[in-house]
């Protein structure tokens, strides 16, 4: 019984440690910035999918944003220097394609720094980033990246980017 | 379906010949797309359509990294697209046409993305994660693509005489590719049979639904069935498939594997 016991407790133990091992990869990771929007890291993106260490192996899954977001590329490499940078010998970075990323998964924290850089967030309840008025008109669906439209206030005017809807 | 009906060379690799016909066809109109760049009418419209080749442009690397994966010789998106012959591509001969006046280019688009709404819709359910999770997201992305050819044939339909002679001219020389996209064989029998996809000509009713409602509104006829082309999914291509690979594939055909 006593020994069920300790063994049990000694399982415990041995997942919290690599749990923890596995969060500090997560934090790490999720602190690395968006190349094309300075002011969001992924983990305001919620672009981190699945981390698996294994001694000094890392294998990471991400999910893509938009299919031809040029970023892509950077992101995978700033992961890469990241995770080397902290001591592993083996880093591998996979592409999960589902679910879906969807601009919902961009957490509260991220929307607040882009309406404070500017840009509109997604979501129904858009208001522009400069005067917080409701009245919000698209002039092109596509705009600087491929996850912004152009967009102007009818009320100040003032022309922004926001974050499209998909 | 029964595999011994098939022609053998398709279903040696039927996974891999799925990913890479839709990986060509996104690549092949990327290419063409992005033509369009610093020429389109305004700022805004070059935008968009540098927009949306690289949303095809990223869409097709996903499609032949996978067909690269699963295919398991360690062929990569790279050598999948600069590496093969103009016989050895499976796209659609729509999107190979040449861009045309800009009447052409936008009818071609709203056939292509009112197909690619079908298309990925049908594949969103199926058993095959990796094209069900890729297919969501190209759903959604064709959706845009599709709000934005309409609103133009719409515009160009409707607009001034000239405007309605092109955008109709257009559409009547388009017309013959819209069969294609909705024809069966081997690999679309083997999908539906192996991953629940239902086979595409069960769609056509809704594409052309879908298509005839843009066409009303732009008071624009719809062209009647004359002579139907096919052949790209068999590497049969028009003339002008050659010229866009030649264009596209010249560097690495001149310096193999070259990087920078």
């Amino acid at each position: 019984m006593d020994a069920t016991h300790i063994s049990g407790t000694r399982v415990v133990i041995a997942l919290q440690a690599l749990g923890s091992r596995e969060t500090r990869v997560r934090r790490l990771l999720e602190a690395i910035p968006d190349p094309e929007l300075p002011m969001l890291d992924l983990g305001d993106l919620g672009l981190v999918r699945d981390v698996h260490v294994e001694d000094g192996a890392v294998e990471v899954s991400i999910t893509p944003t938009f299919l031809g977001c040029p970023a892509l590329d950077s992101m995978r490499r700033s992961i890469r220097e990241a995770l080397v940078g902290d001591g592993f010998d083996q880093v591998e970075v996979r592409t999960v394609y589902s679910p879906a990323w969807s601009v919902e998964w961009i957490s509260p924290a991220g929307r607040a720094k882009l309406r404070s850089a500017g840009i509109a967030p997604p979501g129904s309840a858009r208001v522009c980033p400069h005067c917080s008025a409701e009245a919000i008109r698209v002039v092109s669906e596509f705009g600087p990246t491929p996850c912004q439209a152009l967009s102007a206030c009818r009320a100040c005017g003032e022309p922004f980017t926001s974050i499209r809807d998909l | 379906m029964n595999p011994a009906a098939a022609p053998a060379e398709v279903l040696t690799a039927p996974l891999h010949s799925l990913a890479l016909r839709h990986g060509d066809d996104n690549l092949v109109l990327a290419q063409r797309l992005s033509m369009w760049v610093s020429r389109a009418p305004d700022l805004e419209e070059d935008l968009a359509l540098g927009n949306i080749a690289l949303d095809h442009l990223g869409l097709a690397r996903a499609l032949l990294t996978y067909a690269g994966e699963v295919e398991g010789a360690g062929r990569t998106e790279d050598q999948l697209a600069m590496g093969r012959t103009e016989r050895q591509f499976t796209n659609l001969l729509l999107v190979e046409q040449p861009n045309g006046d800009f009447a052409m280019t936008m009818g071609r688009q709203l056939l292509f993305d009112a197909y690619q709404l079908e298309l990925w819709d049908s594949m969103a359910g199926c058993s095959d994660e990796a094209l069900a999770g890729l297919a969501m997201r190209a759903s959604n992305e064709a959706r845009y693509h599709f709000l934005h050819s309409s609103t133009w044939v719409e515009r160009l339909g409707d607009g001034t005489e000239e405007s309605h002679q092109r955008m109709q001219a257009a559409l009547d020389w388009l017309w013959q590719f819209t069969d294609e996209p909705f024809e069966g064989d081997a690999v679309t029998a083997w999908a539906a049979a192996e991953l629940g996809v239902a086979p595409l000509g069960e769609h056509r009713d809704r594409w052309e639904f879908r298509v005839d409602k843009v066409l009303s509104k732009a008071r624009l006829d719809k062209p009647s069935s004359g002579n139907r082309r096919s052949g790209g999914r068999s590497g049969r291509h028009s003339e002008h498939l050659g010229h866009l690979l030649a264009e596209m594939q010249w560097m690495q055909r001149t310096y193999p594997g070259l990087e920078w």
